[in-house]
């Protein structure tokens, strides 16, 4: 199925730009123009596809959803959540306050939070169009996972105590308010096919216009490794026995800044030319939920106590991510 | 006079959505008093989850992504 953006690599630069399989630039150009034609053609078709089916649903609704659940399942349901549900970080501390002051516990509304920029629809495109159904599986259980963890830990320690104070006024306002059924009224359950498909062609041009350039970056910087790091200089000096690598990966993730679309490809470069799987995983992680911008952000809402907690569980959760499938993975693959 | 409030933390889609709404209402010469809401209590209040959203004498008319020009039109 694939297959054919392969050949329209190999036609452009091997036959029209007559540049030889054999040099680094040639290699990596093919790869370059293989891997770009690919992502931008499934993402305009499936982004849409995935819109349609979506188009109804809307973080109102999931807060909804999501107040008054027990916390067992609400943990879980917020992770999930946070995989299906579109999210540009910019609307993380509107989201975070909305669900806050509807009186859902600090953990859930994390675990929505943490899960959000991991797991999306299209970086399970990429992945699964890059790496394989295996890997994205993987990936989405390790997403979700941390997730998951996360907001139980936070409850657990009681990281609500740290919220800034007008945070918490709302937090302590929406859980007594909680039973006396305030809902904002969601009637618009039911939605016509036309409007489905204008909704739909809107996310897929926003959703485009905001990736496409992420997608070049990561991409071509894919290419680069592809064809200028040599063959097997990966593996010896980075390879699965030297365990620091995962800290140093996870390390360097920190201050470069992306989302899932920019750091997949980069990430399939790595893994094709020896990085193993679990130093791979942690550093892509790393890349997209924990960021400068998106801390300085929750530090409108978060006192330093909790903001560094959070910093340091999720760092520590992507190292451990990391070292297990060093182990794990080359044992049932 | 409609009062026209922006909701949102200083996102670059918060700005967009001034910027249009100043370019919209200057074309059409609809006088509108403009006011940008960056503080979170105050965006708190009005329960919205997705910015920017745009109120129109304090309702609610817009929440989440960019207004589209018909949209704005309608408003003013």
């Amino acid at each position: 199925m694939f297959q054919i953006f392969t050949d329209f690599a190999t036609w452009l630069v091997y036959e029209r730009l007559s540049l030889s399989s054999s040099t680094k630039l040639g290699d990596a150009l093919h790869f370059f123009v293989e891997d770009v034609s690919k992502i931008f053609v499934l993402l305009l078709v499936l982004i849409y596809f995935v819109a349609i089916l979506r188009a109804s649903l809307d973080v109102g609704r999931v807060r909804d959803y999501l107040a008054g659940k027990h916390r067992g399942t609400g943990y879980f349901l917020g992770s999930c959540f946070g995989a299906i549900t579109p999210f540009c970080s910019c609307s993380s501390i509107p989201v975070f306050l909305g669900f806050t002051s509807a009186g859902i516990p600090l953990g859930i509304t994390m675990a929505f939070l943490i899960t959000s920029p991991l797991i999306n629809e299209v970086a399970v495109l990429l992945l699964v169009s890059l790496l394989g159904w295996k890997f994205t599986l993987v990936y989405i259980v390790v997403g979700m996972a941390v997730g998951i963890a996360g907001g139980a830990f936070l409850d657990h320690i009681k990281g609500e105590r740290w919220l800034a104070d007008f945070a918490a006024d709302a937090l302590r306002d929406g859980q007594q308010h909680q039973t006396d059924g305030i809902r904002h009224p969601s009637g618009t359950q039911h939605m016509s096919l036309s409007k489905r498909h204008a909704f739909a062609k809107d996310e897929t041009l926003n959703i485009f216009k905001r990736v496409w350039f992420w997608v070049i970056l990561g991409v071509g910087l894919g290419a680069a490794l592809h064809g200028f790091v040599p063959d097997g200089w990966i593996a010896s000096h980075l390879g699965a026995g030297q365990w620091w690598t995962v800290p140093v990966a996870v390390l360097v993730g920190i201050p470069l800044y992306s989302n899932a679309t920019g750091v997949i490809p980069v990430m399939e470069s790595l893994i094709t030319n020896g990085l193993p799987v679990g130093t791979a995983l942690a550093f892509c992680m790393s890349t997209v939920a924990v960021s400068f911008p998106e801390f300085i952000l929750l530090k409108q809402v978060m006192k330093w106590p909790l903001l560094c907690i959070l910093l340091l569980m999720l760092l520590t959760a992507f190292i451990l991510v990391g070292w297990v499938f060093n182990v794990v993975f080359p044992l049932v693959s | 006079m409609k009062h026209v409030k922006v909701l949102g933390t200083g996102c670059s889609g918060c700005k967009t959505t001034l910027r249009l709404i100043r370019q919209v209402a200057d074309e059409r010469g609809v006088a509108v008093q403009l006011e940008k809401v960056e503080s979170l209590p105050e965006i708190m209040k009005y329960k919205v989850m997705s910015t920017p959203a745009v109120l129109i004498d304090d309702i609610v008319v817009h929440a989440g992504g960019i207004p589209s020009r018909d949209i704005i039109e309608s408003w003013l």
